[in-house]
This record gives C-alpha cells, sequence and structure tokens, in this order.
C-alpha cells in the first residue's frame, strides 16, 4: 500500500525559494553559534582561528555550571513527574466522567498556552510570596508544573479520544478491578501520550527562562539563567559551549518526543 | 437460573430505556433477546453484566441477588459488539487476561487456554497481534476470551452483526455447537430476526422498553401474540376489516369491497380464538407463505380475495408474488417455494388471480394492540390434527 502514495503537483519555485529562506532564518544563527563554540582564540591579529574543545573543557570544570545544570535537570525531572501524574490523572477525569464545572475546567487547562509568560511568572511570585514558600528549587518545581501540566493534559487527552470505552468494560467484565483494568488496559494504551506529555513538560522546564526567573530564589540558579548572568559579562565562547550542548540535549528529546507517536491502536 | 425482577432502566426523568421487565432465564439455555435498535435489549443485557446500574428492580441467579454487584465479581462474561479486543496483547495474552486475573496456577492456565483456542479453531494465531486478524477472526478470539473463564452466564451483544452474510451463517452453526457441548446459558442479544429463530431455545421480544412475548421460535413466528411481534418477526399481510359475527369455532371478518373473511383457531389449539364483538375493528394478519395463487375461486372452505398478479420476483428457493387486491388496499405478498413448476411459468402479469389462504392459519388482532383471549377459549379450539395429534377419544376427552 505504501508504494501507492499520491501523486502530488509539482510546488512551484517561489514555494522552494521561500522555503529555504525560512529554514536558512532558522537554522544559520543555529550553526553560527555551534561553529563558534567549536573555534579557539586568534594568536594575533590575522592570524586564523583554530578548532577546539577549550570552551567546552572549561564549562565542564566550571562549578557553577555544572551546579546550575544539576538544578535545571533536579527541577525539570520533579516537575515533570508531579505534571505527568497530575495532567495523566485530569486528562481522564475530562474525558471519562461528567461533573459540574467540566467544560470550564476544560478550558482553564489551556490557559497557561496562551497567558504571557511574564505575567504567569509574576503572578506566581506574588503567589509564593503570600504564601510565604521560600524561592528556591521548590517554588521552581511548582512554577514549572503550572504551565507543564496544561501540555499534559492536551497530549493524554488527544490519545484517550480514540480509545473504545468496551476496553475498560471487557477487562472488568473479566474480573479486573478498576485499578487493575488502569494498570493493565488504560495505560499501557494512552503511554505513548503520557510519554509525550512528560517529554514535553521535561523539555519547557530545562529551557525555560522567564518564569524561573521570577521564582528562583538566591543560589538556585537553573542553566538558562546562567546564561543569562554570564551574557552580563560579555558573549564569551563558553557561552556559545554551554548554549550547543543545550541545543544538543533539546534535539535528543524532541527526537524522542516525536517517536513514540507510533504506539498500539486505541481501539481494535 | 436468571430471574429479573421489576427491573427497570431510566435514563434522566423522561427516558426509560427498560420497563418493568420481569423475565425467568433457565439454566443451559440460548436465550435470545430480539428487537429493533432502541428498544433496551442492549440495555438489559448491560444491566444483567453489571455494567448499568437498573434504577429499579432486582436480578437473581441461583436464588442470590446480583445486582449489587460490579461486573468484575459476577460469574458472567459478555461477548463485545466490537470485540473489544485489547489492542497491546496478543491473541493468548487476550485469552489468558481473565484467568491471571483470577489467579489461576500458569498450567491450569495454558490448558485452558489452549483449549478455548482449539473450540474456536484459532490455535494456530495465539502468537498473533489483534490487529493482523480479520473481522470474523477476531470474533471468534472475542468468544474464546469469554468463554476460557467458563462463566455460568455468557451474554453476546450482537456478536455476528459485523460478519458478512456467509461468515454470519457458518459462525452461527459453530455457536450453537459451542453452545450445545458446553451447556453454559448463553443470552444473545440481536435485532436480526433470522439469527434469533436460527439459534434460540427461547426468545423474547421487545419493543419499546417492554418484552412484548416469550417463546420458542416456533410459538413466536406461528403464533405472535401481539401485531409488533407479528410484522416484526418475518412478513406478514396485514388486511383490515371489522367483525361481522363471533361463531364459536369462527369469526367472521367483513373487509372493504363487501368480502367476509374467517377466521378459525389453529388446528393444534396453540392459538385460540380472540375474544371480539361484532363491530370491532380488526387486522388479520397472514404469512405469506400460507397464501397460494390460484386461477380460479377456491372452494368456500377457504378465504380468498380477487387480485390483479403486479409482480413476480425469484429469490432462489422462493418466488414472491405480488397480488393487487380489486378494492385498492395494500399489494398481497405470496411466498411460494420453487419446486418444478415455477410460479413464473404458471403466471403473467396482469392475470386475475385469487389469493386464498386456510381460515386456521391466520390471526386475528385489534387495529393497535391484540385481542383479549377468554380463559376457557382453549378448549374450543377442536383437535383437528389427527395425523399427529391424540386419537379421537382424548379429543372427545379434551372437549369435555
Amino acid at each position: 500500500m505504501e508504494s501507492m502514495e499520491k501523486i502530488r503537483p509539482r510546488s512551484p519555485l517561489i514555494a522552494k525559494l521561500m522555503t529555504a529562506i525560512a529554514f536558512l532564518m532558522l537554522y544559520v544563527p543555529l550553526f553560527a553559534l555551534v561553529i563558534y563554540s567549536f573555534l579557539g582564540p586568534s594568536a594575533g591579529p590575522g592570524s586564523p582561528q583554530a578548532w577546539t574543545l577549550e570552551w567546552y573543557r572549561r564549562i565542564l570544570v566550571n562549578g557553577e555550571v555544572l551546579d546550575a545544570f544539576n538544578m535545571s535537570i533536579y527541577v525539570g525531572i520533579w516537575s515533570t513527574l508531579v505534571s505527568t501524574l497530575l495532567g495523566t490523572a485530569a486528562a481522564l477525569a475530562i474525558e471519562r466522567f461528567r461533573f459540574p464545572g467540566r467544560q470550564l475546567f476544560d478550558m482553564i487547562t489551556h490557559v497557561p498556552l496562551i497567558m504571557p509568560e511574564i505575567v504567569l511568572g509574576l503572578a506566581l511570585l506574588i503567589w509564593f510570596v503570600v504564601l510565604r514558600i521560600t524561592l528556591g528549587p521548590f517554588s521552581m518545581i511548582l512554577a514549572h508544573t503550572t504551565f507543564s501540566v496544561s501540555y499534559v493534559i492536551i497530549t493524554v487527552k488527544s490519545r484517550l479520544q480514540g480509545f473504545d470505552d468496551s476496553l475498560e468494560e471487557a477487562a472488568h467484565d473479566l474480573g479486573a478491578s478498576p485499578w487493575q483494568t488502569f494498570w493493565k488496559v488504560t495505560l499501557p494504551l494512552i503511554w505513548p501520550g503520557v510519554l509525550s506529555g512528560a517529554l514535553m513538560a521535561f523539555t519547557l522546564s530545562f529551557d525555560d527562562f522567564l518564569i524561573t526567573f521570577f521564582t528562583a530564589g538566591v543560589g538556585s540558579d537553573t542553566l538558562p539563567l546562567k546564561i543569562y548572568s554570564m551574557i552580563k559579562f560579555g558573549v564569551s565562547p563558553e557561552i556559545n559551549a554551554l548554549s550547543t550542548l543545550m541545543l544538543g540535549a533539546t534535539l535528543i528529546l524532541v527526537v524522542f518526543f516525536f517517536r513514540p507517536s507510533k504506539g498500539a491502536p486505541t481501539h481494535a | 437460573m436468571l430471574e429479573l425482577k421489576g427491573l427497570e432502566k431510566k435514563y434522566g426523568r423522561n427516558y426509560t430505556a427498560v420497563k418493568k421487565m420481569d423475565l425467568t432465564i433457565r439454566e443451559g439455555e440460548f436465550f435470545s433477546i430480539l428487537g429493533p435498535s432502541g428498544c433496551g435489549k442492549t440495555t438489559l443485557l448491560r444491566m444483567i453484566g453489571g455494567f448499568e446500574t437498573p434504577s429499579q428492580g432486582q436480578i437473581i441467579y441461583d436464588g442470590k441477588r446480583i445486582d449489587p454487584l460490579p461486573a468484575n465479581q459476577r460469574q458472567f462474561n459478555m461477548v463485545f459488539q466490537r470485540y473489544a479486543l485489547f489492542p497491546h496483547l496478543s491473541v493468548w495474552e487476550n485469552l489468558a487476561f481473565g484467568l491471571k486475573m483470577k489467579k489461576v496456577p500458569e498450567i491450569d492456565l495454558r490448558t485452558r487456554v489452549n483449549e478455548a483456542l482449539l473450540m474456536v479453531k484459532m490455535e494456530s494465531f495465539a502468537h498473533r497481534g489483534i490487529a493482523t486478524l480479520s473481522g470474523g477472526q477476531q470474533q471468534r478470539i472475542a468468544l474464546a476470551r469469554a468463554l476460557v473463564n467458563r462463566p455460568r452466564v455468557l451474554l453476546l451483544d450482537e456478536p455476528l452483526s459485523a460478519l458478512d452474510l456467509k461468515l454470519r451463517q457458518q459462525m452461527q452453526v459453530e455457536l450453537l455447537s459451542i453452545q450445545r457441548r458446553l451447556k453454559h446459558t448463553f443470552i444473545f442479544v440481536t435485532h436480526d430476526q433470522e439469527e434469533a429463530l436460527t439459534l434460540s431455545d427461547r426468545i423474547a421480544v421487545m419493543n419499546g422498553g417492554n418484552v412484548e412475548q416469550v417463546g420458542t421460535p416456533q410459538e413466536i413466528y406461528e403464533y405472535p401474540k401481539t401485531p409488533f411481534v407479528a410484522q416484526f418477526i418475518g412478513q406478514v399481510n396485514t388486511i383490515e376489516g371489522e367483525v361481522k359475527e363471533a361463531r364459536p369455532d369462527t369469526i367472521l371478518v367483513s373487509g372493504a369491497a363487501r368480502r367476509v373473511l374467517m377466521v378459525k383457531p389453529s388446528r393444534d389449539g396453540q392459538r385460540p380464538l380472540p375474544v371480539a364483538l361484532p363491530g370491532t375493528p380488526v387486522k388479520i394478519l397472514v404469512r405469506p407463505e400460507k397464501l397460494k395463487v390460484l386461477k380460479s375461486a377456491p372452494g368456500p372452505e377457504q378465504n380468498a380475495i380477487e387480485g390483479t398478479l403486479r409482480e413476480v420476483l425469484y429469490q432462489g428457493a422462493v418466488t414472491q408474488l405480488f397480488v393487487m387486491p380489486r378494492d385498492g388496499s395494500a399489494p398481497l405478498i405470496v411466498s411460494q417455494p420453487n419446486t418444478a413448476v415455477t410460479a413464473r411459468r404458471s403466471f403473467n402479469l396482469g392475470d386475475k388471480v385469487f389469493v386464498a389462504w386456510l381460515p386456521e392459519d391466520c390471526l386475528l388482532m385489534g387495529r393497535e394492540a391484540a385481542l383479549p383471549v377468554a380463559e376457557n377459549s382453549v378448549s374450543i379450539a377442536p383437535p383437528l390434527l389427527t395425523v399427529v395429534g391424540p386419537p379421537p377419544e382424548s379429543s372427545g376427552a379434551a372437549l369435555a
């Protein structure tokens, strides 16, 4: 069947050109960044710059950068876990049950996607101060969960929409308790949605700057915050190297994010 | 034995899917619930299975109330309409699912799963994925997945409706032979009257949330108790009229164009004459295969309607003839078996013909509902079936 692919009309030259320009605009700056991260210091005026891994070495022995990296991972993992749990549960509730305020709840889950980040960041900061929550890793995890949970809800919900309810009834009929039904039937079938939601949550947490900026306490810089503070002293090749590493990590996550969409179908 | 007592299911305030139902299903019986879509048959089955909570009434199995139990604690299993096989598990794992839930030991589990696969002739498919199976194969696996648990009652929700005709007929035969062998109680929901007639020991015909009639396929077909049952099961011709005279053994009905038709109790006494006062508006119902098309008027012992032959439809086993009565009422459908002399050869379109039938072969009903039957009216029916019926001495006793 795959050989029977639909024959498409040839695209006009202008469309190809536009595509090429768009890709250039997107990727040339990234390429520049990557290339600069590998270029060594000039030996003197006129002499060529040599390829080097010096900046990467400096990053990897820089204690502050490593601390920031650890903080990013720490906050990322916890906010991912919490938002995946909450988001999956919320998606199940929205798709499966009819309760008063369900539609409102469904709408509210989309708000963090469209709300200006700076508003959310500021609101969270004020809220944490009111609640006397010390700014630091804990407040960052809470803040990241607030926006990641929406993404998890959306991906899990889309997975649930094609779900044949009689599968759960069948499990129940065969003697499975509601809990067993969830673990043996529902979760395996929505797993691709849960996984891509979780990866998205982690990526968002790892990359976030604005909200983190508002909710990070003293001495709890994440990587994006660290890069920002380093930039204040001028763009150094070390920052290029660090950014390249972050770019690489994000790319790997994105590859994983698009892969698991080929799960088992949710209906026979 | 499964008993339903005053079982009712309401959705919201206004809609009642199943109305105050009393029904008894015997052990080891192939019991069909037959009705048009929206008659409440699936809701009824889902209440028995534990997927819907009754609004009122009780479900009693073996003397114990089971309606408060959730589905996973009932010893019933269900074959779902769209099979509901687990797409993330193999055929084997699908079958083993129920046994694992019941913590059946591994050795036992293996033999039982193998037995079930063998029963539905799918033993070579054990390790296939569900998505690789055809509709008919999925159907078999769904059946095996339910049967492997050795359910006391097997519930089947239109399991054959997604299959094509040939496959459906084949599965009907297999289903029946499995049921005969295992002697489990099967409760089978269908909208297909032919399927219900073929498979069932007894049928409950449902309409609008009510059971209209419960009986063997023969009782349902030959002696429908309500106009709905008569019209839903098989084809039926309806002739409207008015009661002219009620004699002990015959009711005379005057139709349009001053023709008088006779209705008599069935020969085996299973269908007595109803109580009908002269002047009551009635319907005469008669099956197409009970009618004959004749070229000349039959004797006075038969009912006859004169008309014009409008259409001859050859259908393989039978030929259907459409006769337009002279008075312009609805055409009569006559179904004749295609024996050596086919109907097509003996009649031409436009011929003046007579449609004739025996007064014992038709039913008398009110315009909307069945007519009442007197308590003692059964004895009025003369046991005329001398060939296989009781000898004359006992017929005298029955009359006394």
